[in-house]
């Protein structure tokens, strides 16, 4: 298939091959990736169940509260995160800062989040993904996005959402923009695949095999918004494999509470009575932003192409 | 034949479709009420130390301790061999304390030092199975009533079956050669009694 090709092929006792990188994501799946910026939040997020955490220097709500740039975080964090707990440590690179994304790979990390959350590095390129053997995943907005980041070599992808702002409204138009284009892929006779490709600006060859399969090729999570039990459910009956939880629990009153509730959401998603259960007593969720109060230049899903 | 798939966290579709394909009827397991009228059950890969807990939280691990001395089959791949293992490692939440054996966890290293290896599997005759090591642990000693299905090339074992109980450290479930799943379903309709019971180890 496609999307294989560049990242290594499979020989007996061969690292880094395709199979490798997208079968961690798969690993993933049914979890929940939490962020953490310090190894006593990671230590809380693996207590409560995490399947991995994203190590960085700020949640988005404060880097979007901060402002100036937004860089890969302090190696020292890194490391010392990655010692602390046993589940796989994620880390965020910028956009197309492919040395950004070298130093991670040397520090260890299990997965490198290409991110529109930190400041891009390049206005128009991202990083070549199958350079590295530590597997990418990367945000989309739509099916056009996510299979240009495959196309690079993601292993993994994430709807972006809109990071930092507790507020799941960009984050389902995201995952149901995806599974739409999906739809309209199986729907449509062959010989409008090439030019449904160029209207998506994706690879021709990605654009069958995900017609063939029904679903993305690789992992998908949501991201970018989730801040109760209810909106993680949410993100995974409208078809995300899991999610990613940022600033929506050490931005709560009460982390390590919010944290498992979330885990269990995740695992019966399909439940509304133990959903109801699991909900109560959480205390405040983080609080809100509304979108239309967010200037337009501050928007973090635009960033990347 | 119905075969259950623990679908707590992990790969568990994966093995739902095998399993399917296979033509068994296979159904997802997240509460122990799920477990009744199974004739085998999946642990799947994913992680063990969020299974683990989730294992706990929806009070799991006595009702499949249970069903397993009582005929049910399970196998586990990667964190499920973890789950299953009497000594779980570093592991820090009590497991399912069913096979004979050790377990090392993450012991190829981090995610970097994931690989694919050919495996000579001898009761597969002669064709090599293809397999995906994924932050893989290794079984680092199996006691007397396991049995050592596969050995990578420096003699690390990386499977093991123990009357009804199946361990791979590795993830059939992601190569499409089905021949592990096809094995565990034999071993599911023969409802084998399992070995620690036939050697009276199981407490009366």
């Amino acid at each position: 298939m496609s999307s294989q090709d560049g990242n290594g092929t499979s020989k007996a006792g061969e690292t880094g091959t395709w199979q490798v990188k997208s079968g961690l994501a798969q690993m993933l799946k049914g979890g929940v990736i939490m962020d953490v910026v310090t190894p006593e939040q990671a230590k809380i997020a693996q207590e409560a169940g995490a399947c991995a955490v994203m190590a960085l220097e700020r949640v988005p709500a404060d880097i979007r509260a901060d402002g100036g740039v937004a860089r890969m975080s302090d190696p020292d964090i890194i490391t010392r995160i990655i010692e602390t707990v046993t589940i796989p440590v994620m880390a965020k690179c910028r956009i197309g800062h492919f040395v950004e994304s070298q130093v991670l790979q040397a520090l260890g990390v299990d997965y490198i989040d290409e991110s529109e959350v930190l400041t891009p590095a390049d206005e128009r390129h991202h990083v070549n993904k199958r350079d590295f053997n530590v597997p990418f995943v990367c945000g989309c907005r739509d099916l056009g996005e996510a299979l240009r980041r495959i196309g690079e070599g993601a292993a993994m992808m994430r709807t972006k959402g809109e990071a930092g702002t507790g507020n799941i409204v960009e984050a389902v138009r995201h995952l149901r923009s995806v599974w739409d284009s999906i739809r309209k892929l199986q729907a449509m006779p062959e010989e409008q695949l090439m030019t449904e490709a160029k209207e998506l600006g994706a690879p021709y060859e990605l654009v069958r095999e995900t017609r063939t399969l029904g679903r993305l090729p690789v992992v998908n999570f949501a991201a970018g918004g989730v801040a109760t039990p209810a909106d993680a459910a949410l993100m995974m009956q409208l078809g995300a494999d899991g999610v990613f939880v940022g600033s929506g629990i050490f931005k709560s009153s009460d982390p390590a509470r919010m944290a498992h509730a979330i885990v269990q959401a995740v695992t019966h998603y399909q439940d509304p009575q133990i959903l109801a259960d699991i909900s109560k007593g959480l205390g405040e969720a983080m609080r809100g932003l509304e979108l239309s109060q967010i200037p337009e230049e501050e928007l973090l899903a635009k960033r990347g192409w | 034949m119905k075969i259950g798939v623990l679908a707590l966290q992990g790969d568990f579709a994966e093995h739902i479709d095998i399993l399917t394909q296979l033509g068994a009827d296979a159904v997802a397991v997240r509460l122990p009420d799920g477990l009744n009228g199974l004739e085998g059950l999946i642990i799947p890969g994913g992680e063990s130390t969020a299974i683990a807990r989730l294992l706990h939280r929806w009070e799991l691990i006595e009702p499949i301790r249970t069903h397993v001395h009582d005929g049910m089959a399970v196998w586990g791949t990667c964190a499920g061999a973890i789950l299953l293992a009497n000594d779980p490692g570093d592991l820090d939440r009590e497991g399912l304390r069913l096979m004979d054996i050790t377990v090392e966890r993450n012991a190829f290293g981090r995610q970097v030092d994931s690989f694919e290896a050919d495996l000579s599997v001898p009761s597969f005759g002669g064709q090599e199975y293809h397999c995906v090591f994924i932050r893989a642990p290794v079984f680092s000693s199996i006691g007397p009533r396991a049995d050592v299905l596969a050995q990578l090339d420096d003699g690390t074992v990386v499977a093991a079956k123990q009357g009804n109980m199946l361990a791979t450290a590795f993830h059939p479930e992601l190569t499409g050669d089905t021949r592990f799943h096809q094995l565990f379903l034999e071993m599911a309709a023969g409802n084998v009694v399992p070995i620690d019971i036939a050697r009276g180890a199981r407490p009366a």
